[in-house]
């Protein structure tokens, strides 16, 4: 027999990409690369902030909302705190809070949405019935009822958030779920009777990582968003906790004589937020293709 | 028929590179066609074949260029047109029947909308193109009342969708007509009526015709001339009648060879004793029957070939055999013992005896495991954990005719042959004494085909049984001994290979066979 | 077949709306302290609480007060805002109206525009302006909305340009407006740009499109006869969500203005534990969610011909 020939290689795109390739597939738009520089500043602030901080977060530096104060960069804030050393601190509860609602978010929406898109019948039914019911409120809502319930509380924060995105995710999971069901190779899989957990484990799960990864990114930003705007509603971490959604909160009426309490949380926020988002971006190109035809 | 006719499409060294890679995909194509004639443009996927034919509209594709040669169509320089010559042109002097109407027609239009937007002639009346309209769908035998006009894409069927792609491309009077591979995706009764359509009115208009095609078997009773395309050059270019009786390029005497060819001289077999038995087999999707009353045996080391056009149950059959189908009711014994329905109640060593191939090998391998794992995964699961896992995916990958060093490959670095060697490989690693193999050639270029049916003769031949599902029924008498017939659900006709195929009993078995295109070079042996 | 899609549709919305309810009424209960001592304020007598206790039914089953809370809301009847010991739908009648007007323009603002520069990047694909809306619609989609107004308020109110006035106020005249319509347009824009692009990029790549350039339609019938009406439907669909997010993204954006309207009420009601009113802006934004949610999927089943007429 001949060597196998190779012209219908054309024929058949790679229905996947392996999880190295992906990220460097998507570093090979410049956003990606943008956005990682973006999220890597603040990030660092966040990190080394409270180490390299000049005051204590709690320390009284200056009149309240006074600039030009001895001893500080940019002055005190509604309490006469320095604005820099709160500003240093206020990073890295935003970063944790936002990181771990979002990776418990993504984990639990991909167990639902890998179960329901493979077994399907009733189970699916019952699933996606409970997401539709906790889709029906938007998030912000959720997670204000609860708050304002039970109270602001660190865990509670995490949780409502966790759950607000996990009916999101599920349904994106269950779709590329169910497409790779339709492949031949799950069937091949159920044709020699290997366990069903082993085939959505070894099967399916790796083949969704595509769109898990833009999830988690989406879900990232999602949560940066959630967490600043309960704080700025002061719905979140309490006081005298330094965070940039209180500082926001705490300073806005001042804005005018003392804008650099505000400019600066406002302003790692949305950096942070854009890097996330950019990050994300470079994943869905390398991943789906939602964005097929842009750059190359 | 064609002798006193002009030249009406004339192709000159025509070069079209991709941008920005620079790789040419059609490169220096010259051909020309004569009023009333008919020229098949052959080629595997990616030969280039439907880039020339883009090229005869003035069209080409995203990130592709012309950068030489000259087209002419009735006398008019494509190159020289503008934007309004071009539009001009389209519709009237070349029209294009597209691969699949079904993706072709727009969803949100109505039929009439669509037809009569073709006939774009500002000198013509409303009552006019109305009337051209419907005329010309009477020519392709659809309905021309009002009530079909009034009708949305998705309430037609695949085979009257391509005949209104058809009527469309016609109702302009085109001089020349691009058609790409316009059957794909029709059954063949189907397509054998939508050819004698094509045929008929090629010569009824005076058009010159390029029929598009990967089909060396349709184009051989279609076209007046045959051109061979390969890797984006014509390599043969000539008369129907001499391109099949003295091929003069390598690569056609290749194509020509891989094509199926109908036998009817296939000697009757001993049979063996039964490994497995079929009976009273019914299944079905929900409340809809697919399949009725199945009876059929495979014996030790035979082929039973399962032939069925789509929507047949063939597939169904075949799966339920697998034990991959719910909602099948019947009985299955295997060697002899109860052969459950469902998959999950079998033991580990009926599924290891019983194994499948998939149609699309696309499909059938996880893309993220190597070929070594992808071998490694059912043997460990069916036989257990082996001594030396290498020289079982070793001798799996040699059974399936690939080099040992495929082992560390992915799927994605594999052409589509090898990857359904690949899913033979894991097949056979297990031992097993039936293989299923549904449509598992579809998918594949002919040349590829040819080899994969090779090597599944050699597997019978060390004494594995096959169930061979296909649409083809021409290949059915190159590789099984006993063929079974289903139309809608039910076996109609079922015997050994060399009976059915040349004293067919069954009317729908003796259509299908005269439906199928065939031809016998005279040059080339059978074997 | 259409209307039983739009009937199965409308059940559950329908249910889910049930089910929010159960929730928003589950949550107040699971509420510490006691409404009577909330209406009554600390220095009540403990006869007076137990009256009103009585009197508000609060020593009945979960179940009877759900039943008598559900039948009262079914009936326009939201109970009594513990803050100002007014009916609740009295309170809510005004910032009702005003956030209605709110969202009402700024999707009046934002959909035409996005639906513009979505399709013209489709056409302009590759080019300076595709990248740069591209780039632009991933900049604005990130940044949450309050944060997108603060930046409005810093480049365009006092502290900035001042043209603009950044807090609402009773006597203010039209421009107080300005601000708030343009953050909720910022944030509810970039979706229906990125949705139009990619529609209406997937549409002109389809062969039904490719098929009508080759019977030698011009440009623009290919644009509006053949490409468009396949656009329209996910499209739509993406803007009725979009409004949607509205009703919930409200909140943050009239805190930060003080514009008085449901959001601003919510948070004021949060404030002041003020449990009726809680549950009915909760219950009021879910069901506006929901109702625009189900809206989003009718106009889908009805943009699509093979839904509408059967085979």
């Amino acid at each position: 027999m001949s060597a196998p020939p190779t012209k219908d290689l054309a024929a058949g795109a790679a229905r996947g990409r392996r999880g190295g390739g992906l990220f460097r597939a998507a570093w090979r738009h410049g956003r990606t690369r943008v956005g990682v520089a973006l999220t890597g500043l603040i990030v660092l602030i966040a990190v080394v902030g409270p180490f390299v901080a000049p005051y204590t977060p709690t320390e009284f530096v200056a009149r309240p909302f006074e600039t030009g104060v001895d001893g500080t960069v940019f002055g005190g804030d509604n309490r006469g705190r320095d604005v820099l050393t709160r500003f240093l601190w206020g990073g890295w509860t935003l970063l944790i809070l936002a990181g771990a609602s979002a990776g418990l978010g993504v984990l639990a929406g991909t167990v639902v949405g890998v179960i329901a898109g493979y077994l399907r019948g009733w189970v699916d039914e019952v699933l996606m019935r409970v997401n539709d019911m906790l889709l029906a409120f938007p998030q912000l809502i959720a997670a204000l009822l609860v708050m304002s319930i039970i109270g602001p509380r660190t865990w509670l924060i995490v949780a409502v958030i966790a759950v607000s995105h996990t009916p999101r995710v599920a349904r994106v999971i269950r779709e590329a779920t169910r497409a790779v069901v339709e492949q031949d190779y799950v069937k091949a899989a159920e044709a020699i009777g290997l366990p069903r957990w082993r085939i959505m484990a070894v099967e399916i799960l790796p083949n969704v990582t595509g769109p898990l990864l833009v999830e988690l990114g989406l879900r990232l930003t999602y949560s940066i968003g959630v967490v600043a705007v309960l704080g700025f509603l002061g719905m979140g971490l309490q006081p005298p906790t330094a965070d940039w959604g209180l500082m926001i909160n705490e300073n806005r009426q001042g804005m005018i004589v003392q804008p650099w309490a505000v400019v600066m949380p406002v302003a790692a926020i949305a950096i942070l937020t854009i890097g996330a988002n950019l990050i994300t971006d470079g994943l869905s190109r390398a991943a789906i293709g939602i964005d097929r035809g842009v750059g190359r | 028929m064609t002798e006193t006719t002009e030249t009406v499409l004339s192709v000159e060294g025509l070069t079209v590179i991709g941008r920005p890679s620079d790789v040419t995909i059609v490169g220096d194509v010259s051909l020309n066609v004569r009023r009333g004639e008919i020229l098949g443009l052959v080629g595997e996927s990616g030969s280039g074949k439907t880039t020339v034919g883009l090229a005869l509209l003035a069209h080409r594709k995203r990130a592709t260029e012309i950068t030489g040669g000259v087209v002419e169509v009735a006398g008019r320089d494509l190159a020289a047109l503008d934007e309004r010559g071009v539009r001009a042109l389209r519709g009237r002097a070349v029209a294009y029947i597209p691969q699949s109407p079904a993706s072709a027609l727009n969803p949100a239009l109505r039929l009439r909308v669509q037809l009569c937007e073709a006939l774009h002639d500002d000198a013509l009346s409303a009552a006019e193109v109305d009337a051209r309209v419907r005329e010309v769908l009477r020519e392709v035998a659809l309905p021309d009342d009002d009530a079909f006009l009034g009708r949305y894409p998705h309430q037609l069927s695949g085979g009257q969708q391509q005949r209104v792609a058809i009527a469309m491309a016609f109702v302009g009077r085109p001089d020349v007509i691009v058609m790409d591979e316009p059957t794909t995706g029709l059954d063949v009764t189907t397509q054998a009526h939508v050819l004698a359509t094509v045929r008929r009115m090629t010569r009824e208009y005076g058009t010159a015709g390029i029929y598009i095609s990967h089909d060396m078997a349709v184009v051989a009773e279609l076209a007046d001339a045959i051109a061979v395309m390969y890797r984006g050059e014509v390599v043969e270019h000539g008369p129907t009648g001499e391109v099949l009786a003295s091929p003069r390029h390598d690569y056609t005497r290749t194509l020509l060879a891989a094509v199926p060819r109908m036998r009817t001289d296939v000697p009757d077999r001993e049979r063996d004793g039964d490994l497995l038995r079929i009976e009273g087999v019914s299944a079905g999707y929900g409340r809809t029957p697919v399949l009725e009353g199945i009876d059929l045996t495979v014996a030790r080391g035979e082929c039973t070939a399962l032939v069925g056009e789509s929507g047949s149950g063939k597939t169904t059959l075949s799966r339920t055999v697998a034990g991959l189908h719910r909602g099948a009711v019947g009985d299955l014994w295997f060697d002899g013992a109860p052969l459950a329905l469902n998959g999950r109640r079998r033991t580990v060593e009926q599924r290891r005896r019983v194994q499948y191939v998939f149609q699309n090998p696309y499909e059938a391998l996880n893309p993220r495991k190597r070929v070594r794992d992808l071998v490694l995964g059912p043997y460990r699961h069916l036989v257990g954990r082996p001594d030396d896992p290498d020289r079982v995916v070793a001798e799996a990958l040699e059974r399936a005719a690939l080099p040992a060093s495929y082992a560390d490959r992915f799927p994605e670095q594999l052409s589509g042959g090898e990857r359904q060697r690949v899913c033979i490989a894991r097949a056979v690693a297990t031992g097993p004494d039936l293989l299923v193999c549904d449509e598992i050639t579809s998918a594949l270029d002919v040349s590829v085909q040819a080899e994969i049916v090779a090597l599944l003769r050699g597997l019978q031949d060390e004494g594995m049984a096959l169930l061979f599902v296909t649409h083809n029924i021409a290949l059915v008498s190159n590789i099984a001994q006993r063929v079974a017939v289903l139309e809608r659900g039910r076996i109609v006709e079922y015997g050994p290979v060399g009976r059915v195929m040349s004293e067919p009993s069954h009317e729908y078995t003796r259509a299908l066979l005269a439906d199928t295109p065939d031809f016998a070079p005279e040059g080339a042996a059978a074997d | 077949m259409m209307l039983r899609l739009v009937a199965i549709r409308l059940f559950f919305g329908l249910l889910t709306l049930w089910a929010v309810s159960v929730v928003v009424f589950a949550a107040t209960q699971a509420l510490p302290g006691d409404a009577a001592l909330m209406i009554l304020g600390r220095d009540a007598t403990p006869e007076r609480v137990a009256a009103l206790r009585d009197q508000l039914n609060l020593n009945a089953p979960v179940t009877v007060q759900y039943a008598q809370w559900l039948h009262g809301v079914v009936q326009g009847d939201l109970g009594t805002s513990y803050s100002n010991r007014s009916p609740v739908t009295e309170v809510l009648n005004g910032p009702i109206g005003a956030s209605l007007t709110l969202m009402g323009l700024a999707a009046l603002v934002a959909t035409p525009i996005a639906l513009a520069v979505g399709a013209f990047s489709a056409l302009r694909r590759d080019r300076a302006f595709d990248h740069t809306t591209s780039l632009g619609t991933l900049v604005t989609a990130a940044i949450p909305e309050f944060v997108v107004g603060i930046l409005l308020i810093l480049a365009l109110g006092p502290g900035g340009l001042d043209v603009f006035p950044s807090v609402y106020s009773r006597n203010g005249g039209p421009e107080q407006w300005v601000l708030p319509v343009l953050t909720l347009a910022f944030a509810v824009a970039p979706p229906i740009v990125r949705m139009m692009r990619a529609t209406m990029i997937e549409v002109l790549e389809s062969e039904y499109v490719q098929q009508a350039r080759l019977k030698g339609l011009d440009e623009r019938t290919v644009l509006t006869r053949h490409a468009l009406p396949n656009a329209i439907g996910p499209v739509a669909q993406v803007v009725a969500l979009q409004l949607a997010w509205l009703a919930g993204g409200v909140v943050a954006v009239e805190f930060l203005f003080n514009f008085p309207g449901i959001g601003k009420v919510l948070m004021d009601a949060i404030e002041n534990r003020d449990v009726p009113l809680v549950q009915a802006v909760v219950l009021l934004i879910a069901g506006v969610y929901i109702l625009v949610n189900l809206a989003a999927d009718v106009l889908g089943l009805a943009a699509n011909p093979k839904v509408r007429v059967a085979r």
